[in-house]
């Protein structure tokens, strides 16, 4: 699927826009406070920011999914590690499940209400005891009259505070193994629903991320997202997008860091030249530069295989793996140049160090990324 | 230089270090690290605990120990997971101290070390400049002669300790057409006039560091308070810089130690996919890999602890430690927060503080690239 130009341009200057006025002025602030007002969600929603890709009948902007991964990439850019996670799971996640999972009525409830921001999203796979260990999930989903009652708890589940709505993973045939999770749309109003505080990390401050709790929580059987006992089939298959989100976001905030230090070297002087003069220097972000095309000829290469349905779970985890590394390496590499500043908060490239630790870790840590190539090629051990 | 250190003896003030350090930080420095700086107080604790320049000669207030002693303080608060405070005390101890002992006259020592020793008096030292960064060379700071007295313009960066300080070791320039030469060093008292403090720097990590920018105005600062000769600065700062870099590096390797003490525990006891975290391999893998880092780092750390104490420790090899110990501190972190998974993000792990308090290793004290010029030199000679 190619993307007119005019198109591009035209959400570009959209997303920058909203980037600039809504999010710019305050991003230190919620990095301080540790959260983004809820209001934000509002405001995206409002600038056509939410579900860029969803389909006009369902509140969306019914653009390209390219734009989409374009929103993401320009957010982490910009240096805003924590929204870009947010944004990722509201729009880029939780969004899709629904589009590409949901019934017709399911739709109809949540996608225009989360398109203008009404509804924020959230997804609970994690759990406290498992990790990246899905098959080891231990919150059950108990058959009742007219729905199913879920008991159990979820950890690092982004957005937590503020979701409206959280598709929640859950067993409902202990005995069946991976075969036995399904998905619910959990209503965050509904008895039985509570929320841990949010959780203090090392970096992408802004992003809330919080324990959640469900005590014989009553969800109706409408709510139940697609069929009974294919959870884990839904997950495999929605996997290829979240980890393209996640790929935008490390090609954005490799790009951003790079931008700032390639500024940064040529303005600070040391030793009597510039620094962008030292060939460490220079040899250091040539590497940059040449590790991030690579990694964005493979992040389109893997959008077209995505496009035409032939994006495999490999892939996704190649993508993955290699991306956030590389974006950690990047941040990494550009924080040294900038000697002590770096360090410092004051000097945005701290930040995008930081942010970037995660990156190898959630959505499935890069040992599990490599779990999954190496299965591809020798089978399971 | 010295006798054979008591490895038995060392190791029971080890001990009491640790004990000390149980008491009186571990309660509380969670809380110091939210506040973003420890407590004035802190440092009469730990000096009635006799961890604060245990090195100092018994004349001058310190008990007269061996050099190691001092390194052990810092390494069991490094060690520990307390990033900050090590950095506070090595400053403090062994930075500001030592070039007290070995630069200073009489009198300056007797007004300054028995202070610094009960933690009435607390040390920073103020090379760094804005616009200079490693660059020592590049320095602004200046002190005009005045009649008796020197004084002192300009300002000075990511000074640790700079909201504390009692005293400020300032490097400054004497002579503005001298260059290297033209470098003196001052015995700065931070309660005359002219001096002030930036506020304390918000950083990524080692949040309960106090690390300051520092302001002098016209601050007039008497003869008496210049440290050795004038135009000997330079001189002295490659001089002491070998001990300050030995220990940073002594501090990346006792980090290490904590970083992998934490995860190895973690992996023992962490279940995933069916079986324990240390049972897989990579997990076997990853662990060997850092202790083996670790080991190599260390055994090099502690020949140059004792090279440093036969007085034959030199500049390039003192540059190797940091380099290469600091290096390995994040690497390791940042191995084994990876074995934590998302854990290792939350700042309820403490494997998250040793990553954000390891990354700033690798550039204070001279970054790694100024290590690795240091290094070429020695085998390539100057370009």
């Amino acid at each position: 699927m190619s993307v007119e130009q005019p198109d591009i341009d035209l959400f570009q200057t959209m997303i920058n826009r909203a980037l600039e006025q809504e999010v710019a002025p305050w991003y230190e602030q919620w990095e301080e406070a540790g959260e983004i007002p809820r209001q934000l969600w509002n405001i995206l929603g409002q600038a056509g920011m939410l579900g860029i890709d969803m389909p006009e009948a369902y509140g969306g902007a019914g653009a390209a999914f390219e734009i989409s991964q374009l929103a993401i990439e320009e957010i982490a850019r910009q240096g805003y590690g924590g929204l870009a996670s947010g944004y990722n799971i509201h729009a880029n996640i939780v969004m899709p499940y629904i589009l590409h999972l949901g019934s017709e009525a399911q739709k109809q409830r949540y996608l225009p209400a989360m398109a203008s921001g009404e509804v924020l999203g959230a997804i609970a796979m994690t759990e406290p005891g498992a990790g990246s260990d899905l098959a080891a999930m231990r919150t059950s989903a108990e058959k009742v009259p007219g729905g199913w009652r879920i008991n159990g708890a979820k950890v690092f589940i982004t957005n937590g505070l503020h979701a409206d709505l959280v598709i929640v993973c859950a067993k409902t045939d202990p005995k069946a193994g991976a075969r036995g999770v399904s998905l619910f749309l959990v209503d965050a109003s509904l008895p039985g629903f509570s929320r841990g505080k949010g959780i203090a990390k090392i970096g992408q401050h802004a992003s809330d991320t919080a324990e959640l709790f469900f005590q014989d929580l009553v969800v109706p059987e409408e709510l139940l997202l697609g069929e009974a006992g294919r959870g884990f089939a839904y997950l495999m298959q929605e996997l290829p997008r979240e980890r393209l989100g996640v790929g935008a976001q490390a090609v954005g905030a490799s790009e951003g860091a790079l931008a700032l230090t390639l500024e940064y070297v040529q303005e600070r002087r040391a030793f009597g030249q510039r620094v962008a003069d030292f060939q460490n220097t220079r040899f250091k972000l040539a590497e940059a530069r040449a590790r991030l095309d690579m990694a964005r000829a493979y992040l389109n290469q893997c959008m077209d295989r995505y496009h035409r349905g032939d994006m495999t779970a490999t892939d996704a985890a190649v993508l993955k793996l290699m991306l956030t590394e590389m974006q950690c390496d990047i941040a990494n590499d550009c924080l040294q140049l900038f000697g002590g500043y770096g360090y410092t908060r004051e000097y945005p490239i701290s930040r995008f160090f930081v942010d970037a630790r995660v990156q190898t870790i959630y959505a499935g840590t890069s040992e599990i990324m490599k779990e999954v190539i190496a299965r591809s090629m020798l089978g399971k051990a | 230089m010295s006798e054979p250190v008591d490895q038995e003896e060392l190791s029971l003030f080890r001990d009491s270090v640790i004990r000390a350090l149980e008491t009186e930080v571990a309660p509380h420095y969670e809380a110091w690290e939210q506040e973003g700086i420890v407590p004035r107080q802190l440092w009469q604790t730990l000096g009635q605990a006799g961890m604060l320049c245990v090195d100092v000669p018994e004349e001058c207030g310190g008990c007269g120990a061996p050099f190691q002693y001092s390194v052990v303080v810092s390494e069991e608060m490094s060690r520990m997971g307390f990033g900050a405070l090590s950095t506070n005390v090595m400053v403090h101890s062994d930075i500001v101290a030592p070039y007290i002992s070995h630069l200073a006259n009489e009198e300056q020592k007797q007004r300054w070390l028995p202070g610094m020793v009960s933690g009435d008096l607390v040390g920073a030292i103020a090379m760094t400049e804005p616009g200079a960064g490693s660059d020592l060379q590049a320095m602004r700071t200046s002190a005009v002669k005045d009649g008796g007295d020197y004084i002192l313009n300009g300002s000075k960066t990511f000074i640790t300790n700079g909201q504390h300080a009692d005293m400020v070791i300032v490097a400054a320039r004497t002579d503005p057409a001298a260059g290297a030469r033209g470098i003196s060093l001052f015995l700065v008292d931070t309660t005359l006039p002219g001096f002030s403090r930036g506020r304390n720097l918000d950083k990524i990590g080692q949040h309960s560091g106090d690390t300051s920018e520092l302001f002098f105005s016209d601050m007039r600062v008497p003869s008496s308070a210049l440290l050795g000769e004038e135009g000997q600065g330079f001189v002295y700062l490659m001089q002491e810089l070998p001990r300050e870099r030995l220990v940073i590096g002594a501090l990346g390797v006792a980090a290490a130690r904590g970083s992998l003490d934490m995860t190895i525990a973690y992996a023992q006891e962490r279940e995933l996919f069916g079986q324990k975290l240390a049972q897989l391999q990579n997990t076997r893998f990853e662990i060997a890999r850092m202790e083996t880092d670790y080991r190599v780092n260390k055994a090099f750390v502690d020949q140059c602890i004792r090279q440093y104490e036969a007085g034959e420790l030199d500049a390039p090899t003192a540059s190797m430690a940091k380099y290469s110990a600091t290096e390995m501190q994040c690497r390791v972190a940042d191995g084994c927060l990876q074995l934590f998974g998302g854990y290792g993000y939350t700042s309820e792990y403490p494997i998250s503080r040793n990553f954000v308090d390891a990354r700033v290793q690798r550039i204070y004290g001279g970054t790694s690239e100024v290590m690795k010029e240091i290094i070429a030199r020695s085998v390539l000679g100057k370009v």
